[in-house]
């Protein structure tokens, strides 16, 4: 984003030049400014130091860790301090001053992070005012997920007291959706859900035609990547044009294009594309197409994956899968095929991870992973697909998808196994806060209880 | 010589017709854990299936001589299951046009091609309550198959079921969520309208009944029998007389807690009887009611918030009634989530605490009680069909897989013949591919 708001300004930067070269004297009182600033900065300077000190500190003891990227520790502790965890293992010495929770007999977990989602965009799909994460129109490289999130969405609270703290939010519809942002599970504003933003330009393929599926969109994938190609070019002449115009004052500069402008660090290979493909043909042309044009990019969907893991494999793009809620477009597949696709593509060497593709049902996360498991995926890279990997697809593996020292401490304490469906969740924290598992669903339900008791 | 071949394809005929259409097999499941749902659990479990009825079971059964053994040696055997509320194997879903249908029926337009067939028995699935949608406020006569993929229309049939007709309130016979040409305004716009015009064609039926009865007093004067004619016969309302007449029973599709309870007051002015509401999502707000008049629920684990008046389905729904005395049973609508009914019934357990024997009644002997066939279907017992799924770990377990399902006896999925069958495909395949694309 800092790339985009620079070149933006870039434009003004002479004119401002000159606007400056009359004003030393303002320049002079801001330099008073900001001494008095460093001289209050000073005076509170140990009030400062004694909040860091008291940083909360919560002891969780006697759980058997999955720590997902080490072995499993059957009983041990974690030392939470602040955002962070600060001490993990077997035996930890806890400071006299921390939280102790017993978690005997509990499981701890990495909080999940769903690769995927509308959490915070869609809070009712069939009730249009609720659905903002569609726009008009075929190419939408300006829209932000972030931009329109609600942190007031029932849905966010019900899908972290299923074990999912982390989540990307996506636009999607048309050939070009948007920029995607990452949020943890909590706040109470748009800005203190994100982690990142932007992640990735959403780019979509249309889902393939069959037996079992009756589809609209009927664009062939090869006219899309005419058309992609075609939009990235015109995104390269006009920083051409730009750059030129700056250079000589002769030049006319371009008038100011949001779309190409959002679609410059795409271009430059900065920002990753996330493209929903989904046939055999269609991952094979975007493989090439990434290459040829040198995009960063992650592959959505990819029901088709299992037809040529290896491609992807050799090609080193990560996949997201969608909802395993979905059929085969084709008979012949198999009626498993989307089920042990997982599996398959994990075989070859690609790194996945799973998404809900939803914001009602992005509780169900882990179970579309313990779907994979049934169908022949290891277990353990069933979690790693909703934790260590999706952190690394996002470019946050060192912050967060696993239990290790000086990761943010995103966790998730179950009375059983996380994939199923027969567990709950006893304590969730993010980012070191404990949070709250009450939500929608159980404050409905209290209602109604109360109501049984009257008399 | 003709008519030797006319007699013998007479002969053939009569042969066909008499021997007992669909008749099942014989067959025997060796050493499972049999989930019986009405009798426990039995661990290391035989079942004898003779002429597609469990004929035993128990442990340490002796199979017959010649008889084709299952082993279901660290399986988990349980009866086939019975989704409520589906669509599948239809030619057609609403008859939309107008506001009432129930002439209509969904025996008329069995489609046994339905590639979501196969998809019910790959999760276990062998009966299904296949409806008319919910565009209207009375929609049309809902019919129960069983999943005989390959096999005819009346061959999937269900006869012995209740006759059961579709009712629909709230937001889908407003048409309050339609687009394009189905947004075209239609009587009725709200739900005043909609309990009025069912009230309508109720009044409209019972005058009707009463007409029949009349002429049928009449008739048997055999003075007057030469003067009176018989009333015109009205196939809109004969489903509603037999409705009156305690033949028929509702399906009342319904959300929010305020019209359920209205079509329950409708229900009393005009004395029939209410089969259960279908999706019911504000159900826990009446739990005293429903289970006061003894009417069950065929709903969602949890898909919820699609619209407006889903936005209260929470997922504690389903456990908390069956909690309280309401008979519930989870039911799919769709033909994908057909296939993971058993996922959903786990979910009761994560949201609403049931036990896993709970869990089990709510896609097997409940929907089988809420569709009148709970003598034949929807438990593992001596005398039951022998309708089965069975899976390679506990079908709650989220990581379960159905490995075969079995109705009357008969397999009609066995995932590792499949398996088999597709690699066999894909074998056939390979060299004709490779040679396209040169």
């Amino acid at each position: 984003m800092k790339e985009i708001i620079k070149m933006m300004s870039r434009p003004m930067n002479w004119l401002e030049k000159m606007r400056k070269k009359k004003k030393a004297s303002l320049r002079h009182f801001i330099g008073l400014g900001l001494v008095f600033c460093w001289l209050a900065g000073l005076a509170w300077w140990p009030t400062l130091a004694k909040a860091a000190e008291t940083e909360p500190v919560i002891a969780i003891k006697g759980a058997r860790l999955v720590t997902v990227t080490g072995s499993d520790i059957p009983q041990g502790t974690i030392l939470i301090k602040g955002k962070y965890i600060v001490d993990i293992g077997p035996s930890v010495t806890i400071p006299p001053e921390a939280k102790v929770i017993e978690a005997q007999g509990l499981v701890a977990y990495p909080g999940m992070i769903d690769g995927l989602t509308y959490l915070g965009l869609q809070e009712i799909s069939m009730v249009r005012a609720t659905v903002d994460m569609r726009e008009t129109g075929n190419i939408n490289p300006q829209v932000r997920a972030d931009e329109a999130l609600r942190p007031d969405s029932v849905h966010i609270p019900i899908t972290r007291a299923n074990g999912t703290t982390c989540a990307l939010v996506a636009p999607t519809g048309g050939l070009i959706s948007g920029m995607s942002a990452l949020i943890k599970l909590d706040g109470w504003t748009p800005e203190e859900l994100v982690i990142k933003v932007p992640v990735a330009m959403h780019i979509q393929f249309p889902m393939m035609r069959g037996r079992y599926r009756r589809s609209s969109r009927s664009v062939s994938g090869s006219k899309r990547i005419k058309e992609l190609k075609k939009l990235f070019n015109e995104a390269r002449y006009y920083e051409k044009r730009r750059l030129a115009a700056q250079k000589n004052l002769l030049l006319p500069y371009p008038d100011f294009d949001e779309k190409l402008e959002a679609l410059l660090p795409v271009v430059h290979g900065q920002l990753p594309v996330m493209i929903s493909v989904y046939a055999e043909k269609d991952i094979k042309e975007v493989i090439k197409f990434v290459q040829e044009e040198k995009l960063k990019a992650i592959l959505y969907g990819v029901h088709d994956g299992w037809k040529v893991a290896d491609e992807i494999a050799r090609a080193g793009l990560p996949v997201i899968l969608d909802s395993l809620y979905n059929q085969p477009s084709r008979w012949e597949d198999g009626y498993d095929a989307l089920y042990r696709n997982p599996a398959a593509l994990v075989k070859a060497g690609v790194k996945i991870a799973f998404s809900s593709q939803s914001a009602s049902l992005a509780k169900d996360l882990p179970w579309h992973a313990a779907k994979a498991v049934a169908f022949g995926l290891d277990q353990k890279e069933a979690l790693k697909a909703v934790t260590i990997n999706p952190a690394e697809i996002f470019g946050l593996g060192d912050q967060m998808g696993s239990l290790d020292k000086g990761k943010l401490a995103n966790i998730v304490l179950t009375d059983g196994d996380l994939l199923e469906i027969r567990r709950h969740v006893k304590h969730l924290f993010i980012e070191g806060k404990e949070i709250d598992l009450s939500n929608y669903y159980t404050d409905l339900l209290h209602k109604f209880e109360k109501r049984l008791k009257e008399k | 010589m003709k008519w030797r071949k006319f007699v013998g394809l007479i002969l053939a005929m009569v042969w066909l017709g008499l021997s007992p259409l669909g008749a099942g097999q014989d067959l025997f499941i060796k050493n499972g854990t049999l989930l019986t749902i009405t009798q426990g659990i039995i661990h290391g479990g035989d079942i004898l299936i003779i002429d597609g009825k469990i004929k035993e079971i128990g442990q340490n059964l002796t199979p017959p001589k010649g008889i084709r053994v299952i082993d279901a040696t660290g399986k988990y055997v349980m009866p086939g299951i019975i989704d409520s509320h589906t669509h599948v194997a239809l030619s057609g879903t609403n008859e939309a046009s107008v506001a009432i249908s129930s002439e209509v029926r969904m025996k008329d337009v069995i489609n046994p091609e339905d590639p979501a067939i196969f998809t019910a028995l790959t999760g276990g699935v062998t009966m299904v309550h296949t409806m008319h949608g919910s565009a209207n406020p009375i929609g049309g006569e809902n019919v129960v198959l069983k999943m005989k993929w390959g096999k005819s229309s009346e061959e999937m049939y269900v006869p012995y079921a209740y006759r059961t007709l579709k009712f629909a309130l709230g937001e889908n016979p407003k048409r309050a969520n339609m687009m394009g040409f189905s947004a075209q305004p239609r009587y009725p716009q709200t739900r005043m309208g909609v309990i009025a015009i069912i009230r309508r064609e109720f009044a409209k039926a019972r005058s009707y009944m009463r007409e029949w009865e009349r002429y049928n007093q009449l008739k048997k004067n055999k003075k007057l029998v030469s003067f009176i004619l018989p009333p015109r016969r009205n196939l809109r309302l004969e489903p509603l007389v037999l409705m009156l007449q305690g033949k028929m029973v509702a399906r009342c599709h319904t959300y929010q807690a305020d019209e359920t309870l209205e079509f329950i007051k409708l229900s009393k002015e005009f004395g029939f009887k209410i089969g259960a509401f279908e999706h019911a999502w504000e159900a826990y707000k009446i739990v005293k009611e429903l289970a006061a008049e003894k009417i069950g629920i065929s709903v969602f684990a949890d898909n919820w918030a699609y619209k407006m008046e889903a936005y209260q389905g929470i997922a504690y729904m389903a456990g908390f009634c069956a909690k309280h005395g309401v008979l519930v049973s989870i039911n799919s609508d769709s033909g994908e989530r057909i296939r993971r009914l058993f996922n959903d019934a786990a979910k009761t357990m994560r949201y609403g605490d049931l036990s896993e024997d709970e869990a089990l009644k709510l896609i097997t002997i409940n929907p089988a009680i809420q569709l009148g066939v709970q003598k034949r279907v929807g438990s593992l017992e001596v005398g039951k069909d022998a309708d089965i799924a069975i899976f390679n770990k506990h079908p709650l377990s989220a990581y379960t897989r159905c490995e075969m399902t079995i109705i009357e006896g008969e397999v009609y999925f066995d995932r590792a013949k499949y398996l088999e069958e597709q690699q066999k495909k894909a074998a056939a395949k390979k060299p004709h591919k490779k040679g396209g694309q040169k």
